[in-house]
C-alpha cells in the first residue's frame, strides 16, 4: 500500500522571512491593503509504504534527519488523499 | 603542515584556496574529495565556498551527509583546525559543528563586494595576527548569509568571545549582531562567510585575508620566512 504524505516547512514565527516581506509588499501594491502578511514556505509530497514503520515515524525521522533546520524552521504534514 | 580542501560536487572556491596556501603562502595543500573517508596525514582542514549540490534544500544540507564529513566531526572533535568559507561556514552549521544557521539576506539578492569588518576576538589560531578590533576589509559573495541563531544561542557566543568577525559601517544581509564569522567553544573551528582567500595578493588590491592564513600555519611551526 502506498500513502501520500505532505510535510509542510515555514520559518518560525521569530524568523525574519525576507521572500515573505517583499511579496507581501508587491501584494499591497497591487491593491491589496486587507493582506496583511504572507509567508513562504515549501512542501515535500513524500510516497510511502506503511507497512514496517507508521507514517508518523518516517516523517519525524526524515524530516528531523534533513528537510528542516530546526534552527529557522518548523514542520508539520498531512495525509493527501488517493487521486484517481 | 599539510592542509586538506574539501572538495564537494558544486564547490567553486577551491583552486582559489589552494592557491592562496600553496602559491601565496608557500604551504603543503591538498585536494580531497567528498567520497574519502579519511584525513590520516592532515593537520588542518578547510572547506571552500561554492555551491555544494547546487545549494538544493538549504545550503550545506545534503553536503554534511557526505563520506567525509563524519571525519571532518572526528577531526574537529580531536581539536585540530577546521576553517570553513561561505558554503564552508553553512556546511559547518548544517554539521552541527558551529551553532546556529545561514539564511537568505534580508534583501534577497546574491552580494558580490568588498565589505569592512571587525576583528572582534583575536585570540583565535586564525587571527592571531590582527590587532584587536583591527578593521579590515573582505569580499562576500553569498546570497545566504544572514547569520541566525536563537537568543540564547547568541548571548552564549557573545559571553564566550566567539563572534571573530563583525560587519562593520554596513551589515550588508540582515546577520544578527552583525555576525560575520563564528568560531566554536573550544576554538578550534572557525566559520566565515567573506572570503580571506580572494584577498591575498597586493597585486590584486587586497591582503587583508592573508593573515588568516598565516597566523594558523605560523601556529604549527611554519616558518614566516617562507611566506612569499
Amino acid at each position: 500500500m502506498t500513502v501520500k504524505a505532505r510535510i509542510f516547512v515555514t520559518y518560525k514565527e521569530s524568523v525574519f522571512d525576507p521572500q515573505g516581506q517583499a511579496i507581501t509588499d508587491a501584494v499591497q501594491s497591487l491593491g491589496h491593503p486587507e493582506v496583511e502578511k504572507i509567508n513562504v514556505g515549501k512542501f515535500f509530497d513524500v510516497q510511502l509504504d506503511p507497512a514496517t514503520k507508521s507514517v508518523a515515524q518516517t516523517v519525524s525521522e526524515i524530516s528531523e534527519q534533513l528537510l528542516v533546520n530546526f534552527n529557522l524552521e518548523t514542520y508539520r504534514y498531512e495525509l493527501l488523499e488517493e487521486q484517481q | 603542515m599539510k592542509i586538506a580542501i574539501i572538495v564537494f560536487p558544486g564547490s567553486n572556491c577551491d583552486v582559489d584556496l589552494f592557491e592562496a596556501l600553496h602559491s601565496v603562502c608557500g604551504a603543503t595543500a591538498q585536494y580531497v574529495s567528498y567520497q574519502e573517508k579519511s584525513l590520516a596525514g592532515f593537520d588542518a582542514v578547510m572547506i571552500p565556498g561554492g555551491f555544494s549540490y547546487g545549494d538544493y534544500l538549504r545550503c550545506g544540507a545534503i553536503a554534511r551527509f557526505s563520506n567525509i564529513m563524519p571525519e571532518v566531526v572526528r577531526f574537529a572533535a580531536a581539536g585540530k583546525p577546521v576553517l570553513g568559507i561561505c558554503n564552508g561556514f553553512q556546511i559547518l552549521t548544517e554539521a552541527g559543528l558551529l551553532p546556529g544557521a545561514l539564511k537568505r539576506n534580508n534583501g534577497l539578492k546574491f552580494i558580490c563586494k568588498t565589505t569592512a569588518l571587525t576583528v572582534e576576538n583575536n585570540e583565535t589560531p586564525f587571527t592571531n595576527q590582527y590587532q584587536a578590533k583591527e578593521k579590515i576589509y573582505l569580499p562576500i559573495a553569498h546570497a545566504d548569509g544572514s547569520y541566525y541563531a536563537q537568543k540564547d544561542v547568541l548571548a552564549q557566543l557573545e559571553a564566550k568571545h566567539q563572534v571573530v568577525f563583525r560587519y562593520a559601517d554596513e551589515n550588508p544581509n540582515g546577520s544578527l549582531n552583525d555576525i560575520a564569522g563564528i568560531i566554536n567553544e573550544t576554538g578550534n573551528v572557525l566559520g566565515m562567510m567573506p572570503h580571506p582567500e580572494r584577498a591575498v595578493e597586493a597585486l590584486l588590491g587586497n591582503v587583508d585575508g592573508l593573515r588568516v592564513f598565516t597566523a594558523l600555519l605560523a601556529g604549527n611551526g611554519y616558518q614566516k620566512e617562507a611566506i612569499r
